[in-house]
């Protein structure tokens, strides 16, 4: 089958490294991935089946890793080579279509007691994703023994598999894997019902969690700081109640909360900001708008950062990571529903922008890097018609 | 004997006209048979100023006695005067204000008053600053007051320090400066540079709060002031006249003083901006060419801070001094005999290219928002009969327009900008969503009332001052401009005036009548 095959090797990362500097995304041309002939994975073992994706879409932890920028405490909890992409929707053997939840917990690697994580179906939180019967890899997509997304098939558990209604489009599913992240983070920022939310970042994860917290949180103010013209449409279509360049976020947030202003630090701010973009100046932004005792929400990758942390100590802020799903408690629901849902009622498929075949992918990614001054948002494969031989 | 007013014909030997363009200007060729209105040449000024102005104090008009007959030992004394938005560009020094200060203080000290206070009546305008203050009164003036506390600004957020007078039989409340209205008398010293300014404007408005002031600022107002240069057509003027007489009637005591400046404008430097272009001299046309070498190579900052350094040898025409009703009608004709143009007819478009300065960007930045309030607000209402152009009809105007404001003194207008208008440039829902919050926040009032801070609402008066222009165009074309903010503004851009007048051509057709107003000095139209 055909496949993008990541491999670590020391040289190639280093070139991706350099290049992901020039330019985003140009690590895909340069770096250590590359377009593969390679025999389909074998099934692990009970529970198991081979699928065949349908669409994948590029994320921004995948960008990072092709370009060489993942933080190095994934290289224990990641297998190599792998073939990435973890947001899949995929064909079954009998022609019905599934999405993957890519987390590989307890039952996906055949441990059995679950830790008490997997036993809540908290699977996001696993502390065995480096054991059991498969290699280590956090998710589908970066373990060696399943494959990925960007190949023409992967191996999956059935508890990673979610059925897809007739009525969905395959743009629609791909959407449901980012916006299960999506909902995890608005739902982690807690009760905003009535608060001054402030999302930073409007690409994919961004205008998502503006979905999200519009269906399940119902802030008074949702402050989103959007770079791009169509991301500003977007983020207003889909619940934002203000919209601004990300540089004016602050003084929108200041005029939200009335806040007084003390240099240029407000000396109130949100009651919660959620960081969908994970650099070190969005966090540096978001503890510059959160007020004392407010909550920050990390939901997109963040890496090594240097930042100062002297206004969280002094204002007490909480700081908190938004990774993947599982069950959300506040609901008592698998975020993977909620997600599902939320696709079909927010009409979250109108984000993805563009599709590529396999062997366009360095055009694909280069696209995926620079999806916002492009006007694009999601940026997928499509393997509906490709890459099968 | 000065010339007055004329409207020029545009013909094939019609030299390019001048129009502003910010802190420069553009030599246009407009199409034959075009109109371009020029103000009057300036009047005479008064030969003999402070005579003139002792003769108004003494000789007081309407129903008042004379000012020495006012003053008394043991009396409270407050003397207000207009803020640095008067006059444009600020005057050479001695500047009016000091002028007929310095002539009532006289009077006082001979009566013997010594519990003076001057305020700066700025309503919702930022503070002055010491140079500012000093260029207006006089550093004799400002040294005898200032270090002793008794020259104060108005703060229209301070509640210890405001009255509430009443109600007017519209419901509007009247709450203006306590010391002001406790005075035993309140002397007014207003500088008339346009038939807008002074009456009962004065007192209600810049000595008002903002729940005062808001009665009158709003958008129903400005959409029924038309215009409001035209006192008998202007809701604005209505609701200052009901606000003043409630004022009077609750006793406080009012001896305004009202004065009349000439068109002269721009100094000799500046020569050619006072003369017509087929009138310039081969000095004139040196001066223009020299002065438009030096701008392309003058950094804007620097551009703006020459243009800002201008002083105006404005003279001063009349003065006239007593009862507000009775000076101000007065004043007023004085206004029109230096002003009035008469123009037959409306055009399809009007051109009008906008200077470096209005009211609220003196020693500033001419951010956006004022630029719409130049054109739409200031400009556009300089008529008297009917608007310059026809209803449905296209504005085009010319600046520079930059993405760019003074922190300082424009904070709310940054935001107002940013969030507001991305929303929305309707006036009725601008005003319906966002001006309550924005007027009320604690930030901007700190700012207000502790830096040099314009009021937090004061942009939403900007913008309701171009409400009547909005609703009466078909569209406004900003030739020149920063296509970015001019798009935010929710005008047309435009890189060329040929260029706007194809674009207007979708509006109102291939062969339009135009009309250029060649503004300032300034002029109002009265379009018959």
């Amino acid at each position: 089958m055909k496949a993008l095959l990541f491999e670590r090797s020391l040289p190639r990362l280093a070139s991706a490294r350099m290049a992901g500097s020039v330019a985003p995304g140009l690590g895909s041309r340069f770096g250590a991935l590359r377009l593969v002939d390679t025999d389909e994975p074998d099934l692990p073992g009970p529970g198991w089946e081979r699928i065949r994706p349908l669409l994948a879409g590029i994320c921004g932890s995948d960008l990072s890793t092709v370009d060489g920028h993942a933080s190095r405490w994934f290289e224990p909890i990641v297998s190599f080579p792998f073939i990435p992409g973890h947001e899949i929707v995929a064909q079954r053997s009998d022609g019905t279509r599934v999405v993957v939840e890519p987390v590989l917990g307890c039952a996906a690697r055949g441990i059995s007691p679950r830790c008490n994580a997997c036993a809540a179906g908290d699977v996001g939180r696993c502390v065995n994703i480096s054991f059991g019967h498969l290699r280590p890899g956090l998710q589908t997509g970066y373990c060696t023994d399943t494959g990925g997304g960007w190949g023409a098939a992967l191996v999956a558990h059935e508890s990673q598999l979610h059925a897809v209604p007739e009525a969905l489009s395959d743009e629609a599913a791909v959407m449901v894997e980012p916006t299960a992240c999506a909902v995890h983070g608005a739902l982690a920022a807690g009760d905003v019902s009535g608060a001054v939310v402030a999302v930073i970042g409007a690409g994919t994860l961004g205008l998502c969690t503006v979905a999200a917290l519009h269906r399940f949180g119902l802030p008074g103010q949702l402050i989103i700081g959007a770079k791009y013209p169509e991301q500003r449409v977007l983020a207003s279509a889909l619940g934002a109640t203000t919209v601004v360049t990300p540089g004016e976020v602050r003084r929108a947030v200041r005029r939200a909360t009335r806040s007084l202003v003390v240099d240029d630090r407000l000396t109130g701010g949100a009651d919660v900001v959620i960081d969908c973009v994970g650099s070190e100046s969005s966090l540096a932004e978001a503890l510059a708008v959160v007020r004392p005792r407010g909550r920050i929400v990390l939901v997109g990758m963040p890496g090594r950062v240097a930042i100062d942390l002297t206004p969280l100590w002094q204002r007490e802020i909480h700081l908190a990571g938004a990774y993947a799903y599982g069950t959300e408690p506040a609901l008592g629901r698998r975020t993977f529903d909620l997600a599902m849902e939320l696709v079909t009622d927010a009409g979250l498929e109108r984000l993805v922008s563009a599709r590529y075949r396999l062997d366009r992918y360095v055009d694909a990614i280069s696209h995926a890097a620079s999806a916002g001054s492009r006007g694009a948002v999601k940026v997928a494969f499509d393997l509906r018609r490709s890459a099968r031989s | 004997m000065p010339r007055p007013g004329f409207v020029l014909d545009v013909d094939r030997s019609t030299p390019p006209t001048l129009m502003w363009h910010g802190e420069g200007f553009r030599l246009e060729r407009l199409p034959v048979g075009s109109r371009v209105v020029y103000a009057p040449e300036a009047l005479e000024a008064l030969e003999d100023p402070d005579g003139a102005i002792r003769s108004a104090l003494l000789n007081p008009l309407g129903d008042s006695s004379p000012l020495p007959a006012l003053l008394r030992p043991g009396m409270r004394l407050t003397i207000a005067f207009d803020d640095v938005s008067l006059p444009l560009p600020p005057m050479q020094a001695p500047d009016v204000r000091q002028r007929v200060i310095e002539a009532v203080l006289d009077l006082a000290a001979t009566a013997g008053v010594d519990d003076v206070v001057l305020i700066a009546a700025l309503a919702l305008h930022r503070r002055m600053t010491e140079p500012e203050l000093r260029h207006a009164l006089g550093n004799r003036v400002y040294d005898a007051f200032a270090p002793h506390g008794l020259l104060l600004q108005h703060d229209a957020e301070d509640p210890e320090n405001l009255v509430h007078l009443g109600l007017t039989d519209q419901g509007e409340d009247v709450e203006i400066n306590k010391r002001a209205a406790e005075s035993d008398l309140l002397v007014y010293v207003n500088i008339n540079l346009v038939a807008m300014d002074g009456g009962h404007k004065s007192v209600a408005t810049g000595l008002a709060s903002y729940r005062s002031i808001k009665h009158h600022h709003n958008v129903r107002t400005m959409q029924h002031s038309r215009s409001f240069m035209d006192q008998e057509q202007s809701a604005l003027h209505s609701s200052n006249w009901r606000m003043g007489r409630l004022i009077a009637a609750s006793g406080v005591k009012l001896f305004q003083i009202e004065s009349t400046l000439n068109n002269d404008t721009f100094p000799s430097s500046f020569s050619f901006l006072q003369k017509r272009e087929w009138e310039w001299s081969v000095r004139d046309r040196a001066s223009f060419l020299a002065v438009s070498k030096a701008l392309d190579r003058t950094p804007p900052k620097l551009a703006r801070s020459i243009f800002h350094g201008i002083r105006a040898p404005h003279a001063m025409t009349s003065v006239q001094a007593g009862e507000v009703e009775a000076v101000h009608q007065q004043t007023t004709g004085h206004v029109y005999r230096q002003q009035l143009v008469e123009v037959e007819g409306q055009a399809d478009v009007l051109t009008m290219g906008l200077p470096f300065i209005c009211p609220y960007n003196v020693n500033s930045i001419m951010n956006p928002i004022l630029v719409m309030c130049l054109g739409l607000g200031y400009f556009f209402n300089l008529y008297r009969g009917k608007p310059l152009v026809r209803e449905g009809g296209v504005l085009i105007m010319s600046h520079p327009t930059p993405w760019e404001f003074h922190p300082v003194h424009h904070p709310s207008y940054i935001d107002f900008f940013e969030q507001v208008l991305a929303e929305t440039t309707d006036p009725i829902e601008i005003e319906a969503k966002f001006e309550e919050s924005f007027a009320t926040d604690p930030w901007y009032i700190h700012l207000y009332r502790t830096t040099y801070a314009y009021h937090g609402v004061h942009p939403f008066y900007m913008w309701y001052w171009g409400a009547h222009a909005l609703q009466h165009l078909g569209q406004v074309i900003v030739v020149g401009g920063d296509v970015r903010a001019v798009k935010r503004l929710g005008f047309k851009a435009a890189s060329t005036l040929r260029d706007a007048l194809e674009m207007a051509s979708d509006v109102v057709g291939r062969d339009p009548t135009i009309t250029h107003l060649h503004n300032p000095p300034i002029l109002l139209a009265d379009v018959r």
